[in-house]
């Protein structure tokens, strides 16, 4: 498991997973792999007869010079014509039997009762992912648990949308489904290996499109269990912070002196002086239209309409798979998005560059 | 039905025109004039055919700036915004502003005179369904100087061609894009089912006496299956885009899911109309090849009926499969099930087609000449585009193929590959008719082989990065994915076609004043068209044709073994 360790740590990024259909890990993926070997069998067999036919006509019987004949003029055959309209349906009942098995093999699989439940909301341009049996969520990365053989453990995925159509598709694990708004769709998917899998929003969503990138991490039960409980933990509120009407009078008076909070590595300075504390910064963060969108649980933060920020430093890319999470992508990111993602409904704020700095210096302790 | 009671082989022989073509051109602004008030249905046959080319100039620079920022990961040759715009004006584009026109500039040309009437039936209409068509493209493509203005290209449409709701909605699209859109479709729309009709009215009512139904060449026929299928098929468009502006400006909800309307609506609209429409467009450029193979091959077609039943049959599975471009909006898996096997038989009367043509070239004496050769690609390319269309209706395949760069390839390999490779072959063998000029030999086998290994490079390839999970309508993609040298094939394969189209375009221009002198009848051919003199007289025939078999002018060259002796 230390390759999946290695997959999980900031290297991540450098490895390059596969998004290739023929390279499987999960049941849906292999079942649809397995029927497309034998449909491309025949595909090629249907290829290589009627071509080798046309290609020996075209020679055989091409014009020579001289000859100023027109050839015998044959009008039909009743008998050819049945035999190449009987083969194909022949070839077509084949086709239609094969596929049939697999198509109600994978989309009516029962649940089992051991399968994990996530729910999938398609957003412009990222993905929520919630888990209702544990009351966590998260978004672009998900994170699913190893379904051995001997302890199958599937994900099913409930899919939905939260404004336009999108489509959820890591190669790998299985076909896609889309996500559309008012509607719940539902896929499953059962990863054989643990590891990182990729993949992207396959159905036209809006301008930043290209950018919706999705990251499944199959962990281990055991490192699935752990990284349950790390995102079940809540993050700390500054006290009076809730209440407005004394935040703003103690803002002043207080806010200033407070010590300096959690750690910041000295790597950092270039990007967060050290003169900034993550508390100011969640000053900031909450005195600012940050908290309409976000939600970090434990604080006034609870805006919905952006991806949850509670645990954003357990993530190994921001905007939805854009660049990596680093600190100076997360600030570049917070001053101004749309040098990333144009089109993306994240606003530059507008604030100072030592506010850009706070609000960054916070969100590195959203571990 | 009305058949002569004793029919005379080489009747038509009577009806060769031998006036000369109008010798007086008048001035400049007077042909001006002439072409604006047409109702020949010759002249507006041509009038949409260039219309067309001029729109697939236009797309194909758009494809090759695709091309350009394909060509490297996290390309900044253009920006998302603009990328959007451009692969949607190209979809829409080829289809609504070059494959309708294109086709029903053909059929318009070439219906009448293959049936030996005078003129469509009604001419006024066939102008009225022209002019609003060319109003369709000149508004769609004004979206580009609206909005923002033609740098950041204006507010042209940019949700994709089949602009799935409620993207489309006013929440997600603001500004007029759609509105542009969604007009332009509804205009266009209106001058198809205008010419559908028209083509039904010519083909039923206006045929040259002895011309049974089963005497009629195959390309009427096929051109009026297509008719029917355009009236079907485009007035579900036509009201999805109607609904979509009662959405947009008078406060509906069909599609808008934020009230509770529903995306997949608009989805069921669009397919029942868009799948449908892939057959209006290869319907003719199977026709094109009924015509051209068997001229080429020196022998009648193989199998008339089986052509004919192959086609009609054809139109009407192509109504009950819309769904397969569905598979993963989440139908049950019986939903899924229908239409995996109703796709799948769409392959039978498909491939009565392929063997029927080729039985014809069987035992024939095939001549090589330009319209021949991209007949015969065109044959290689439909049966790789009906396999890879098979693979697609496996719907558990589908849900990995599906809005992939596989799709892509998929209807390229149908849309170029089949059906405007017999465009071109279509512009080679009847443009001598138009014009009274050959186009030129040597410069079409350039355009030709260039087509060829351009497609070849950009298409085959294309197929890959599909099945390594590149998606479609992306405006860039990671470099660690694979798909890098892959994209570059397929722009460099894309630069090639653009270089051979510039080549056909120079053909067409230098032709037409350098061009050989084409006489009545160039390729020795038998249908009737070829037995007016070139170009054809306002009037066409200067007496009605009268016919006793399914090529007259075989009678006419053969009258020791007319076909009329065995019909």
């Amino acid at each position: 498991m230390t390759a999946a360790g290695a997959l999980n740590s900031c290297a991540a990024w450098a490895a390059s997973p596969s998004t290739s259909t023929f390279s499987t890990a999960s049941t849906p993926a292999r079942e649809v792999n397995d029927l497309s070997f034998f449909v491309l069998a025949i595909s090629a067999a249907i290829f290589i007869g009627v071509s080798a036919l046309l290609v020996y006509a075209l020679f055989r019987y091409r014009a020579r010079p001289g000859e100023s004949m027109e050839p015998p003029q044959v009008f039909g055959s009743v008998q050819i014509e049945l035999a190449w309209t009987i083969i194909p349906i022949l070839i077509i009942v084949m086709l239609f039997l094969g596929t049939a098995r697999v198509l109600f093999s994978v989309q009516d699989a029962p649940k089992p009762a051991t399968a994990l439940d996530v729910t999938v909301v398609g957003h412009q341009f990222w993905w929520e992912f919630r888990y209702p049996q544990f009351n966590v969520v998260t978004a672009n990365e998900l994170h699913v648990p190893l379904s051995s053989p001997a302890a199958p453990r599937p994900t099913f995925l409930k899919l939905t949308s939260a404004d336009v159509m999108h489509s959820f598709w890591v190669p790998q694990l299985a076909g896609k489904t889309d996500l559309l708004p008012n509607r719940v769709n539902e896929m499953w998917i059962d990863p054989l290996r643990t590891g990182l899998y990729v993949g992207q929003c396959a159905q036209f969503c809006g301008m930043q499109h290209a950018k919706m990138l999705l990251r499944v991490y199959v962990d281990t039960p055991e490192q699935f269990q752990q990284w349950i409980a790390q995102q079940q933990k809540t993050q700390i509120e500054i006290p009076g912070v809730t209440q407005p009407a004394a935040f703003e009078s103690k803002q002043n008076s207080t806010a200033n002196q407070r010590p300096p909070a959690q750690l910041k590595p000295a790597s950092l300075s270039s990007i967060v002086p050290d003169s900034i504390t993550s508390r100011d910064g969640q000053l900031v963060f909450e005195k600012q239209a940050c908290i309409n969108c976000h939600t970090v649980a434990g604080t006034v933060a609870n805006g919905r309409y952006g991806p949850d920020l509670t645990h954003l430093m357990s993530r190994d890319t921001l905007a939805a798979g854009a660049m990596p999470n680093t600190p100076e992508n997360l600030k570049a990111w917070i001053s101004d998005p749309t040098t990333f993602k144009p089109g993306s409904l994240m606003p530059a704020m507008r604030l100072t560059d030592r506010q850009n700095a706070q609000i960054t210096a916070y969100l590195l302790t959203l571990k | 039905m009305d058949i002569p009671s004793v029919p005379v082989p080489g009747q038509v022989g009577a009806v060769i025109d031998r006036t000369p073509p109008q010798a007086a051109r008048g001035t400049y602004l007077e042909v001006v004039h002439s072409w604006v008030v047409t109702v020949d249905h010759k002249k507006l046959g041509i009038l949409y055919i260039v219309y067309a080319l001029i729109f697939l100039v236009v797309a194909g620079i758009e494809a090759i700036l695709i091309r350009i920022q394909l060509f490297v990961p996290h390309n900044t040759f253009v920006s998302a915004a603009t990328f959007n715009r451009l692969f949607t004006m190209h979809g829409t584009t080829m289809v609504f502003l070059v494959g309708m026109p294109i086709l029903f500039g053909f059929g318009n040309y070439l219906v009448p005179l293959m049936i030996g009437a005078r003129d469509m039936a009604f001419p006024r209409l066939n102008a009225f369904s022209f002019w609003i068509s060319a109003f369709a493209g000149i508004l769609l493509y004004y979206s580009f100087i609206g909005g923002v203005g033609l740098a950041g290209t204006g507010s042209a449409p940019d949700v994709g061609w089949f602009a799935y709701a409620p993207l489309t909605e006013r929440a997600f699209s603001p500004g007029h894009t759609i509105d542009y859109w969604a007009v332009s479709l509804l205009a266009s729309g209106i001058g198809s089912i205008g010419t559908a009709i028209n083509i039904i009215a010519t083909v039923f009512c206006m045929r040259c006496k002895g011309m049974t139904l089963l005497r009629m060449p195959l390309l009427p026929w096929l051109y009026a299956t297509v008719s029917f299928l355009v009236i079907v098929a485009v007035s579900p468009l036509t009201a999805a885009q109607a609904m979509l502006m009662i959405d947009r400006y008078l406060g509906g909800h069909f599609f808008d899911t934020q009230a509770g309307g529903s995306a997949i609506l608009w989805a069921h609209f669009f397919w029942i109309f868009g799948h449908p429409e892939v057959y209006v467009l290869v319907l003719p450029a199977f026709a094109f090849a009924n015509e051209i193979i068997p001229v080429f091959a020196r022998k009648a077609i193989f199998g008339y009926a089986a052509m004919v039943a192959a086609s009609v049959g054809i139109a009407f599975i192509s109504l009950s499969v819309w769904a397969h471009h569905m598979f993963t909006i989440g139908m049950t898996s019986f939903g899924n099930a229908f239409f995996t096997l109703s796709t799948m038989l769409v392959s039978i009367p498909t491939g009565i087609k392929i063997f029927n043509w080729l039985a014809t070239i069987w035992g024939g004496k095939i001549r090589f000449e330009t319209p021949m050769l991209f007949s015969i690609a065109f044959l290689f390319q439909f049966l790789v585009a009906g396999l890879t269309g098979i693979m697609l209706s496996i719907s558990a395949w589908n849900w990995q193929l599906h809005n992939s760069y596989f799709v892509v390839a998929h209807f390229h390999y149908v849309l170029v590959g089949a059906i405007v490779f017999m465009i071109f072959a279509a512009l080679y063998y009847w443009y001598p008719k138009m014009t009274g000029r050959m186009l030129d030999e040597r410069l079409g086998k350039w355009h030709f082989w260039l087509m060829v290994i351009g497609f070849h490079l950009t298409f085959d390839v294309m197929h890959i990065p599909g099945m390594l999970g590149m998606p479609r309508q992306i405006y860039t993609y990671e470099p660690d994915r694979g798909w890098t040298l892959l994209n570059q094939i397929v722009s460099v394969g894309g630069f090639i076609q653009g270089i051979a189209v510039l080549i056909f375009v120079y053909n067409l221009v230098h032709s037409y004043f350098r061009g050989e002198t084409a006489g009545a009848d160039p390729w020795d051919a038998w249908t009737l068209e070829w037995s007016i003199p070139s170009p054809p007289p306002a009037y066409n025939f200067a007496v009605d044709p009268e016919v006793a078999s399914r090529r007259p002018l075989w009678d006419i060259k053969h009258p020791e073994d007319p076909d009329s002796a065995f019909e």
